[in-house]
């Protein structure tokens, strides 16, 4: 069976300024998996993710060649519109970064910029996105408090909730647990593994157990280069490369 | 053996520095404070004299508008009623705050949002330079170019609370700009991207999270501008007519708290009822500044959560 490619990243070059940080990646990345991205620190990972909702855009002096492309359709492209583009490929950050609203605003911040004011539509909105994020039980009696009050765990899944709300296809997630104690980690891994029923994933991770852990492809990055892609199972078990094994076994990352 | 117990039972030269850093640092506080407070008692004791020596009723003194040391009503008490310097000042304060502060919210939002560098290289200078000017070359300005054009525009002799208005609102622009402008700065980085992340356009991000989430800092400024705009003295003397009436209109010549005091100050004698008088118009500014400062703290303590 071969899957439909979400997210389809072709010779995709990025200067911060002079300085190339990412060296022509191409990569795949397929509907309803998890896709992980893995390496040392520095190596280009979070800076791909970020070119895949243009986010780097924000970053003064960034120069991006190459082309990504999202459900065949180059987003790179001249006449993109960046705004419908997020919408589609929302992103979850490594910090929780809820706003100073109350839980319900933030889950509904999206549809309110979208224009949606029934109640109705917002509230149906709040519960399925809650809980699919699977902090619905946690939130559910104090929904007009401040997300800020949550724990950090907590925090994260109302700002992954808060992604869900506006349907996007594909999320990102950068490194969404390394701000998390192990138990907060353990219920977004979860919550990720159902989440890919419905949507494509690409997550950065540090952590390699939890890249096996999730994921079904998993790409090593050093350097600014993708060294290696495949099944998550084969890059674990049974690496091509040589610095693919030397950094799953631990010898430098 | 003896020689460490030595060592460290005798003071070394750094320890005894940094004991008498301490000291004069002390020293100067305990000055800074008993300054402070024998300035609030100062003007605390002079200001209640008219309500005690001179037995003026306090109710009277905020809401009568006969402002008038040498004159006595049918008790025999001076006939001294502030509204109008009260109605005054808050009159140039609110208007010139309600005008400054879309334009200095503006100015903010385009230098932290839109435009940094613009904004770091003209914007930013340009407000030093407004802090910087004088408060009597603002008057004189006002007086020789706001006061004809309020007078060309809609009549009267263009002296009063319109003229005192714009002469104020470009005095406390830079204030209010430059303090918003910290308050958006230090609303964090990722807001803004976290807005973007679910489809926000730049204005949406700006109008729905930047400013919500700066608001408490936003809002101190403004308190801030009010509280220069209450205390501004010079300027608006020279551009406000200086009668001591209630004001009929915005063109029509008043006074406030700060121009009767520097109007007067040197034409009474000290001790003397239109002295005290004076006295309590300072205690007055005195109070409102403590206000405007603790309302500075309020608001501040509520915008941590």
């Amino acid at each position: 069976m071969t899957k439909k490619a979400a997210l389809s990243a072709s010779d995709v070059h990025l200067f911060y300024g002079q300085k190339e940080a990412l060296k022509g990646i191409t990569l795949d990345c397929y509907e309803n998996e998890i896709t992980a991205l893995i390496g040392p620190s520095g190596c280009g990972k979070s800076t791909f993710l970020r070119t895949l909702n243009r986010m780097n855009d924000l970053i003064p002096g960034v120069t991006i060649t190459g082309n990504v492309k999202v459900n065949e359709q180059n987003i790179y492209a001249p006449n993109t519109d960046t705004v419908e583009l997020r919408k589609k490929v929302g992103m979850v950050f490594q910090q929780p970064n809820p706003f100073p609203f109350s839980i319900y605003e933030n889950v509904v911040f999206g549809l309110r910029l979208a224009g949606i004011k029934d109640r109705a539509v917002l509230d149906q909105a709040v519960e399925k996105s809650l809980k699919a994020a699977a902090v619905w039980d946690d939130v559910k009696d104090k929904l007009n408090e401040s997300a800020l009050a949550l724990s950090g765990g907590q925090q994260q899944r109302v700002c992954i909730a808060r992604v869900l709300a506006v349907k996007p296809d594909i999320i990102l997630m950068d490194e969404p647990t390394s701000a998390l104690d192990p138990v907060s980690s353990a219920k977004i891994e979860n919550m990720m593994m159902e989440l890919k029923q419905d949507y494509t994933i690409v997550t950065v991770t540090h952590n390699m157990q939890q890249a096996s852990r999730i994921s079904d492809r998993t790409a090593f990055f050093l350097n600014g280069e993708l060294i290696e892609v495949d099944k998550t199972k084969n890059i674990f078990l049974d690496p091509k490369n040589q610095q693919t094994e030397d950094y799953i076994s631990g010898k430098f990352g | 053996m003896d020689n460490i117990k030595a060592k460290l039972t005798v003071k070394s030269k750094s320890s005894k520095r940094e004991m008498n850093g301490k000291i004069i640092s002390m020293f100067c506080t305990t000055i800074i404070v008993v300054l402070v407070i024998s300035l609030i008692g100062f003007i605390a004791s002079k200001g209640i004299a008219i309500f005690v020596v001179d037995k003026v009723n306090i109710f009277d003194f905020l809401t009568h508008s006969v402002w008038s040391a040498d004159k006595t009503d049918s008790q025999g008490r001076p006939l001294l009623g502030a509204l109008p310097m009260i109605v005054g000042s808050f009159g140039v304060t609110f208007l010139a705050t309600i005008i400054a502060t879309p334009f200095a919210v503006a100015a903010a939002i385009f230098m932290t949002e839109i435009s940094p560098k613009l904004g770091n290289k003209v914007l930013q200078p340009v407000i030093e330079l407004l802090v910087g000017i004088p408060s009597v070359v603002y008057g004189f300005i006002g007086v020789s170019v706001v006061v004809p054009l309020v007078r060309k525009m809609f009549g009267g002799s263009g002296f009063g609370i319109l003229a005192g208005t714009f002469v104020l609102f470009v005095m406390i622009l830079p204030t209010i700009t430059s303090m918003s402008i910290d308050a958006l700065k230090a609303v964090p980085r990722h807001y803004r991207e976290a807005a973007l992340a679910v489809g926000a356009t730049r204005w949406q991000t700006i109008s729905r999270v930047v400013l919500k989430a700066g608001a408490p800092g936003l809002f101190t400024a403004v308190v801030f501008g009010m509280a220069r705009a209450f205390g501004e003295a010079l300027a608006v003397q020279m551009v406000i007519g200086n009668a001591m009436l209630l004001p009929q209109n915005l063109i029509s010549p008043a006074s406030t708290l700060t121009s009767v005091l520097t109007m007067n100050m040197g034409n009474t004698v000290m001790g003397t009822t239109s002295n005290n008088a004076l006295w309590s118009l300072a205690l007055l500014l005195l109070l409102m500044s403590l206000l405007f400062n603790s309302l500075v703290k309020f608001i501040a303590k509520k915008g941590t959560l």
